[in-house]
Parts: C-alpha cells; structure tokens; sequence
C-alpha cells in the first residue's frame, strides 16, 4: 500500500517538530541578526572610530589607532559638558520618580477599572503628539511674556519667579532660557516612561502584602518605606533607566530651551556635524553607555532587582 | 475576663451587597473557634473585620471588652495568617517573622530570640536565613504562623491557611495547628469551607450562609443536632426527611435529618429490631469506596443516601446490590429532627431529600 503524499503545510511542520535546532533559529534569526549585527556592529564601528583621530591642519581622519582621541575626551571642558548632562539625567529621574509615584500607586492601588483607563490614556496620549512640537510648545509657555509668567503676575507672585531666576546656576533671563526650564520639559517629556513601569510593578503587589504589613503593627508609612517602596524599585529602576538614559542622550530640548550650554548629545552633534571630528564624537558617545553601565551595577547592587 | 471576640448585630454592607447580616458571636479566651461556610457565606468578611481591614457599616465588635470598631488593624491585639500567607519576598524568613517585632521597635537582642523562639515553634528553626521563594508550600505555611504568633496577639486569625496545601500535608497540619493551639493557648479563629477541618479542630464552630449564623456549637453538637437543612447539608452528608414521609416513617409530621452512616442496609427479608424506623428502597447505584461504600436508594421516588462499612462484603459483592430490592433501618435516636423549616429559597439544597 501506497501513502499518500502529505500536504506540504504538514511536511515543513513535522520537519520543525523533529529539529529543535531549526525551530529555535527560525525564532532567533532575525533579531539575532538586527541585534547583534545591525546594532551590535554599529557600536563596535563607533568604538573602533573612537581610537581613530582627526588631523587638525587637512581635517582628516587618520586611519592609524591611537589614544589621543580619548586624551581630548578627558579635558575639562568636555568633561563639564558630561558632569552637566549627568547631573541633570539624574535631577529630573529624581523628580520623575517623585511625581510619578503617587500617581502610579493611585492607579494600581485606589482607582477603578474605568478611572484606570482613563488615567493610562492620559499618561500616554501626549506620547502621541509630536516631541518637536511638544517642546517648542513649551518655549512658548515658559517664555518671558508666556503663561507661566503671566499666572505669576495674576497671583502677585513675579517677585518670587524672578527671585528663582536670578539663582546662579539655574536661573537666567527667562524660564525658556534657563537651566531650571530645560529641566522642567526634561521631567515632562519623559514622566510617562516613569509612570507606567512604577504601575506595573505595584500592579504585582499583592494587597495582602500592604495588610500583613498593617496587621503585624506597621503604620502606613512605616508599610510605605518596608513593602511597597521596597516592592516598587524594580519599576522605579526600569522607569529610571528610560528617564536617566533619554536625557543623557537628547540633544533637542538643550537646544530649544535654555542657554545653549552643551549636553553630551549636542556636543555629540556638533562635534561630527560642524567641527567634522567624527572620532571625538564617536568617543563621546561612548560616554552615556559607559554611565547607564555603572547606573545599573549600581543599582544591581543596591539590590533593585531583586524583588524581580 | 470578657470575651476575646464580640460580634453584637454586625452587618457590613458592600454597596448593594449584604456580606454580612445582623451576626451576634460571642468568641472565648483560648477558643478554637472556627467559621465554615461556603464561599460568600460572610466569613471571610467577619474574620477581616475582626483584623480591621474593613469597618463594619452598623454594629458592634468588641475585643477583649474594648469597642474596636474604628481602631485600624496596627492598633489591633490581634494577628492574621493570611490565605495566600502574604510573606514579604524582599525579606528573608526571619526578617518576615521578626517584621512585628521590628515595627514595634523591640530590642535586637529580645527580637532575635523570639524569632529564633517562633521558628523553633514551627520546626523551622534551620530556615530563618532563606527567602520566602526558597520555601515549600508548607514551610511558608509555618513561616506565616510564626510571623503571626510571635507578636503574642490576643487573637489569632487564620483565613483558609490550609487551602493551598496537598491533602497529606493538610491533614498533617490540622493536626500540628491543634497542637499548636494548646501549647500557646491564645484563641485560634480559623475560616473555612471545609467541614473536615472544622470539626478536626475546633472547640466551637459557627456555620455561616448568606451573612447570616445558621448554627453555633460544639463539632459533635453541630453534626449530630443539625439546626436546619442546610447546616445537615453542609456540615457533612445528610438525609433530610421532610414532613410528609416523616408523618409515613414516624407517625409524626415534624421533619428530620438522618446521617447516611446512622442506616443499615439490608435484606428485606431482614425483620427491624425495635426502636428503629425502616422502609423498603431500590439501589439505584452502588460505589465502592475501599474504607465504606456508598448506596444511593430510591423510596418512593426519593433518593436515601447510605454509607456503609465494607465489613463483610467485597467488591463485587457491592456491585451486586445495584437495582435490589433492600431493607434500611436506624434507630431512633438518629432521627434529629430539624429545629427550623427547610428555608428552599437561600443557599444549596442539603444533598438529598426525601417526602415532597
């Protein structure tokens, strides 16, 4: 007796079922390739670029490896620009976490399932507007004869703004040009990437977790800083990491709002755009990767991720 | 001394829903006590009251003699072990049971030891530097305890603790939980479904339906003296006889309820000693249980149900009895008649019954 011929469909799946191997690389192929091809390779190219050094009289790039690319990195005024562009990644993942956090723990915690949809929608609706727009949106509103100014002057209140502006450091002529403005639009661009990872975590958090903590005696703050706070880091990490990391490496907002003193993306940017020294930029670059690194052994060994 | 617990006419309302109804209990120092109940029955919502972790909407409920109705759970001489043990996994084994400690700000040294204490309470002692996740299923059981019975509350409350557990391992712990109980004598409130585990522990019972308590009793009280239909339903297997057939079987209309392992079936050739009652059925089906079996039988066109002892017959025999003609008779002292009418319109029906 004769079988008969297996539809194709059939032949390609048994094939599948009796080779692990093949499943596992029709899985993985592809974002195997972009990963660690496309992306991976594009850092190893920006890493090999950076031992690279332009020739400052012909404006070339001399192709022969050497460190003095990576000598000029560590100057004092590079590093000011990276010193300042930390310092802010870190103030404005700091405010996130601040504002964020109690709106999450309303959301996962007290609100309805409608008040919770609501709210997500709210968190992500602004994501769906332009950033450019957003952004210059807010020159505007921060602006010397702008909104926020304006409200100042309805609540008699101009003399405690410009008494903010006039702290050295963060201030200047207008919110939209101080150090103080940039860091406003910094907390509001990246608060939903913030707001959503803190839900999900304090989504897993049992309940019955808050109430043995109360029962066994905790008042609730007391249950705030033990269970929940402990509980919500590793979303606060993973929040974290979008807020710190998507300032270190913008280079619009610097741009738009505030002085013109330079973050590390547009030194980055001017660096191989007008000064053409591709190498210095490449080894700017390296920068932010090199602080997420020790962000997240940091936060590793602080245990954030523990409670994973 | 008061009462450790005291429920006067409580009722918690959930917007529409009536949870619990107008409940009067009375709890004792160093009680076993347990509420058994179907899911939704109240209990669950009685013993969270108890914990503070929701406020009755009218009533009173008294600790120890003290109004406790506004007092937040942290202000409560009373513990909980929860039903999914709600151990904190950020912290290892003894930082969960030494957390009350820790809040209440005892001494390091006096925690340590009544940590270590608790642990040993629980045969744990080796396992205090783990992680909650590390744990079996019944070592966090015991953790759980340890972490409730070490802040030495005047209460202890235990929602369903049991339920996740594997038969063997339940059994075992129903046991140790006893045991437990009259080595620290502190009053034990345990929630359950199960009818098995509230009459292998208790001291007193309180069966709960629809918010309200159907009957409050000793184990043996409840079983034996069933108050109504569904507590003979729900507190084991029962026949309930209703007043028609009881006029037929007894010469007297008032309903009652006869346990299946009260009846003898035999022959019915067989004739009754005195004192009993007896009728005549069909086996409509025959299960062989290993320890008993179980027969249900048709009289008149309602359905008796009967356990019995295999002690004389096999197997096959069992199978056999299908579709006979049998004798059944009890005694007449397993009649228990039922202090209240059959209430059809609230809650499952008792398994079987018999009359129209």
């Amino acid at each position: 007796m004769t079988t008969p011929e297996k539809p194709t469909i059939q032949r390609i799946a048994t094939a599948l079922y009796r080779r692990p191997r093949l499943r596992l690389a029709l899985l993985l192929g592809v974002p195997l390739l972009w990963m660690v091809g496309v992306y991976g390779g594009s850092i190893a190219s920006l890493l090999v670029q950076s031992f690279f050094k332009l020739d400052s009289f012909s404006g070339t790039v001399d192709r022969s490896l050497t460190l003095d690319t990576w000598r000029d990195l560590f100057t004092g005024a590079n590093m000011s620009v990276a010193a300042r562009t930390i310092g802010m990644a870190a103030s404005v993942t700091i405010a996130s976490v601040v504002i964020a956090f109690p709106l999450a723990y309303y959301m996962a915690r007290y609100a309805s399932r409608r008040t919770k949809a609501v709210l997500v929608m709210a968190v992500l609706v602004p994501l769906w507007s332009s950033y450019l727009v957003r952004v210059y949106s807010w020159k505007l509103i921060l602006s010397a004869d702008g909104i926020v100014s304006w409200f100042f002057g309805r609540l008699g209140l101009s003399g405690l703004l410009d008494a903010i502006l006039g702290l050295p450091g963060i201030g200047g002529p207008s919110l939209s040009v101080s150090f103080l403005g940039q860091f406003l639009v910094f907390v509001y661009i990246w608060l939903p990437y913030m707001v959503l990872p803190i839900q999900a975590a304090l989504e897993r958090v049992p309940r019955s977790f808050l109430e043995a903590s109360a029962d066994l005696g905790a008042r609730p703050a007391t249950t705030f800083r033990k269970v929940a706070w402990p509980l919500a880091i590793p979303g606060v990490a993973a929040g974290s990491i979008f807020t710190f990391s998507l300032t270190l490496g913008d280079y619009i907002i610097p741009t738009v709002i505030g002085d013109s003193s330079p973050f590390i993306g547009l030194a980055i940017y001017s660096y191989q755009g007008v000064a053409g020294n591709l190498p210095l930029a490449a080894a700017f670059a390296f920068v932010p990767i090199a602080v997420m690194g020790l962000y997240l052994v940091g936060a590793k060994r602080l245990g954030a991720f523990e409670a994973l | 001394m008061a009462s450790a617990v005291l429920f006067d006419n409580v009722s918690k309302h959930f917007a529409e829903v009536v949870a619990v109804d107008g409940v009067d209990l009375t709890i004792e120092d160093g009680e076993f006590f347990s509420m058994l109940g179907p899911s939704g029955s109240g209990k669950t919502t009685c013993l969270r009251m108890i914990a503070g972790f929701e406020r009755p909407t009218s009533g009173r409920l008294l600790l120890r003699g003290t109004d406790v109705s506004g007092l937040p759970p942290y202000d409560r001489d009373v513990n909980t072990v929860f039903q999914d043990y709600a151990l904190f996994p950020h912290m290892t084994v003894a930082e969960n049971v030494g957390y009350g400690l820790m809040v209440r700000k005892v001494g390091q040294a006096e925690r340590r030891n009544r940590v270590d204490e608790a642990l040993a309470l629980v045969h744990l002692e080796t396992l205090g530097n783990r992680r909650p996740a590390q744990l079996s299923g019944g070592q966090r059981q015991r953790v759980a305890l340890a972490r409730a019975l070490v802040n030495r509350p005047s209460v202890l409350l235990l929602d369903e603790p049991l339920g996740a557990l594997d038969l063997k391992l339940r059994q075992e712990m129903q046991i140790e939980l006893k045991a437990l109980q009259r080595e620290v004598g502190i009053t034990f409130i345990y929630v359950t479904h199960d009818q098995e585990e509230a009459l292998t522990m208790s001291d007193r019972l309180a069966v709960f339906n629809h918010g309200r308590v159907e009957q409050i009793g000793t184990p043996a009280d409840v079983y034996e003296s069933p108050r109504n239909a569904f507590v003979a339903g729900f507190v084991g297997v029962s026949n309930v006889v209703e007043s028609a057939m009881a006029a037929r079987l007894r010469g007297a209309p008032e309903p009652f309820t006869v346990r299946p392992e009260k009846i003898t079936l035999s022959d019915r050739t067989v004739e009754p000693p005195d004192g009993t009652v007896s009728v005549e059925g069909t086996v409509i089906e025959a299960t062989y249980l290993g320890m008993y079996s179980r027969y249900r039988v048709d009289v008149d066109g309602a359905v008796l149900l009967v356990a019995s002892q295999n002690l004389d017959v096999d197997h096959s025999e069992v199978g056999a009895i299908r579709g006979k003609r049998v004798r059944l008779f009890w005694s007449e002292r397993s009649c228990r008649p039922l202090a209240e009418a059959a209430d059809d319109e609230k809650g499952p029906r008792p398994l079987t019954r018999l009359g129209s």
